[in-house]
């Protein structure tokens, strides 16, 4: 059982929508980055989707390929990405933290060494963008046979036949894409996503999370109520783009936690 | 020879695979459209009237078959060597991309797509795109990267001339591999009416197989074109091409792979010297294998697997990574891969205008440097067929301006 896992036990048991966080790692610097990824828990996000920088993030929207840059910028590798989770694992033990990103840096460090590192790191699971089932000998599988979670996508193109192909090495849960495009960009509706969340849960036993296009504690409380939980980013890594403090970007982080833990 | 189990010509594999290359690296969004567009293209691939249109269009439309020259100048002044040039150049829209944009273009009709898009660097696969669009009524959407749009001028000009709508891209660092980004972010957003025209033999499978089989008929004519002028059965000996992503080349050499006895060499724009300050686009000679762009591939890039830019006085070899059949190929040791610089392929381009009257792009550019390093050094009876892939006009502001030539600042 990874950390994933007992955290979405704990929340079912006690009845709760899950809130998911995502921070590009060492944005806008190492030191503010590891500030606001501390303060995470404090304010009430329950799963920490922590971004690898890549210089070609081709899912992404331009709010997040900008934060990959200033943190690429600033020196920031996949090694730093695992030394800022390290450090973050002293002062929490609990909250699950799932690396997201793509897979060039994880195939160019090599798929064992990144494993082993990922799991010293404290690092629970992965988001791949670019690693769909029909290349799951490249990471899944490896990461799953050391203990750790490959969460797939769902989306809307993905349909009813596909969607058990989606679902078979899928662990930890499952993100549901609520719209078609890139990162930030379109509106989520949560008229639209409730039946979509139905079709998934019909056919797994995993928590559903929905992502894509939440920006405000009231979207994030709609749509939670469709599913098993909610992702935001975009709208949190354009805060911390526009300059905010740690303090602030995290007080905006609460809201939606609010928002979403309302559902 | 062509014993299917020593075969260079049966792959892909079923995921997309030439040995370790290639694949499917895309997301969860975009994976149900390849999947279609393989269903389809495996379709018409056995389907005889897709072939008759496309034959109806490359021969009317485009101006196929294009000629098979004796260079008997070059040949005669090199001194070694018979030099033939396959005339690409002269295809409609001045390159050899049009080949492939008709096929990709008549499989969007099939699957009943009416919006395309595409990258482009110099903007010749962005020009041949938006031309195939407006012969058959489809809107067209060209991603380039800002700083192409810039110094390519001219061509944007003639994309908004044959209707396209050409938006500058400004993400990442401007260029083409950002065109390319954006051109997957504006399909996975637009999913259900879009085609995405990929100008290389590069991306997920099954683009890479995909533009190979439709570039083929470059080296399929070569084939029939030399016996003409050489006899019954003979073959080229040395077959040269210039590569960025690969196209025009894995057209030229796919139908020899299995002809043990023709060398193949592809040239790769060595930009200022493939050295470590990375200032070229050598992809196999200066790079090592990575994912991006939907395949794994020879790139250039980082200790962190982070992308490098390219560097190369052509706009068309300007990109960091290159198709994974040429990976494959590489690393098998089937064809050669050398690299030629900016100096080196400038010297090229003004050598084939003063010896022949053709004006060549500064991409075939590349691959005449390396001809006339090695034609001196082969006997009178060895064969080069060198593809000049495209002409020169889109280039004469780059070279005026590497010459020192004032143009003013309209063309």
């Amino acid at each position: 059982m990874t950390r994933i896992d007992a955290k979405f036990s704990e929340l079912r048991a006690a009845n709760k929508k899950a809130f998911v966080a995502y921070v590009m790692a060492g944005d806008p610097d190492y030191e503010t980055s590891l500030e606001i990824v501390k303060g995470l828990p404090k304010a009430g996000v329950d799963v920490i989707e922590l971004g690898l920088p890549f210089t070609d993030p081709m899912a992404d929207g331009s709010t997040i390929q900008l934060a990959g840059q200033r943190a690429l910028d600033g020196g920031m590798t996949l090694a730093k990405t695992l030394e800022l989770a390290a450090e973050f694992r002293k002062t929490d033990t609990t909250t699950p933290i799932v690396l997201m990103g793509y897979y060039n840096p994880i195939y160019s460090r090599g798929v064992d060494a990144f494993l082993e590192d990922a799991k010293a790191a404290g690092i629970d699971g992965m988001i791949v963008v670019d690693l769909p089932p029909e290349e799951d000998t490249e990471l899944c599988i490896p990461a799953q046979n050391a203990g750790m979670n490959f969460i797939r996508l769902a989306t809307p193109t993905t349909d009813d036949k596909r969607l058990p192909k989606v679902l078979q090495n899928t662990s930890g849960f499952v993100y549901y894409v609520s719209v078609t495009g890139t990162t930030g960009a379109a509106e989520a509706e949560a008229g639209d996503v409730g039946p979509e969340v139905a079709r998934i849960k019909s056919q797994t036993e995993l928590p559903v999370i929905v992502g894509f296009g939440i920006n405000t504690p009231e979207k994030a409380e709609n749509i939670a109520k469709t599913a098993d939980g909610c992702v935001v980013g975009s709208a949190i890594v354009g805060q911390i783009g526009a300059g905010k403090s740690a303090d602030d970007v995290l007080e905006f982080v609460a809201k939606l936690a609010e928002g979403a833990h309302r559902a | 020879m062509n014993d299917l189990f020593n075969s260079f010509m049966t792959g892909p594999d079923e995921n997309g695979r030439f040995g370790k290359f290639g694949g499917r690296f895309v997301s969860e969004t975009l994976m149900p459209l390849i999947l279609s567009l393989e269903e389809e293209y495996e379709r018409a691939k056995t389907d005889e009237t897709f072939w008759a249109q496309m034959d109806d269009l490359w021969k009317h439309y485009v101006g196929r078959p294009s000629p098979l020259y004796f260079a008997e100048r070059m040949t005669e002044d090199l001194g070694g060597a018979k030099i033939y040039l396959k005339r690409d150049e002269l295809n409609h829209t001045g390159a050899h991309k049009i080949n492939n944009v008709l096929g990709q273009i008549l499989l969007a009709k099939r699957m009943g797509k009416t919006r395309i898009i595409a990258e482009t660097g110099a903007g010749q696969h962005g020009v041949a795109t938006a031309t195939v669009c407006a012969r058959f009524g489809l809107k067209c959407v060209v991603y380039m990267g800002a700083h192409d749009v810039e110094r390519q001028a001219p061509n944007v000009f003639r994309m908004k001339l044959l209707g396209a709508e050409v938006v500058p891209v400004t993400s990442g660092r401007g260029t083409l591999k950002d065109a390319m980004n954006d051109a997957l972010r504006d399909w996975v957003t637009n999913v259900a009416d879009t085609f995405y025209c990929i100008g290389t033999a590069a991306g997920p499978h099954p683009y890479p197989a995909m533009v190979r089989d439709f570039q083929s008929i470059i080296g399929k004519e070569t084939r029939e074109q030399l016996q003409e002028h050489e006899g019954e059965g003979r073959l080229p000996d040395t077959l040269i091409a210039a590569i960025g992503g690969g196209s025009n080349a894995i057209g030229l050499f796919y139908p020899f792979l299995d002809e043990p006895s023709v060398n193949i060499i592809g040239v790769e724009a060595g930009g200022k010297g493939v050295n470590d300050k990375m200032e070229h686009c050598a992809s196999l000679t200066g790079g090592r294998p990575g994912v991006l762009h939907g395949n794994r591939t020879y790139l250039l890039q980082d200790d962190d697997g982070q992308i490098l830019e390219g560097f190369s006085i052509s706009a068309g070899l300007d990109y960091p990574g290159i198709g994974p059949e040429h990976s494959w190929l590489h690393d098998t040791g089937r064809a050669k891969y050398v690299s030629i610089t900016d100096k080196e392929a400038l010297e090229a381009f003004q050598y084939c205008c003063q010896q022949e009257g053709i004006i060549p792009a500064l991409e075939p550019s590349h691959a005449l440097a390396h001809v006339m390093k090695i034609a001196p050094t082969l006997p009178k009876d060895h064969i080069i067929v060198m593809n000049m892939c495209g002409r020169g006009d889109k280039d004469i502001f780059t070279v005026a301006r590497a010459l020192g030539f004032d143009m003013g600042d309209e063309e």
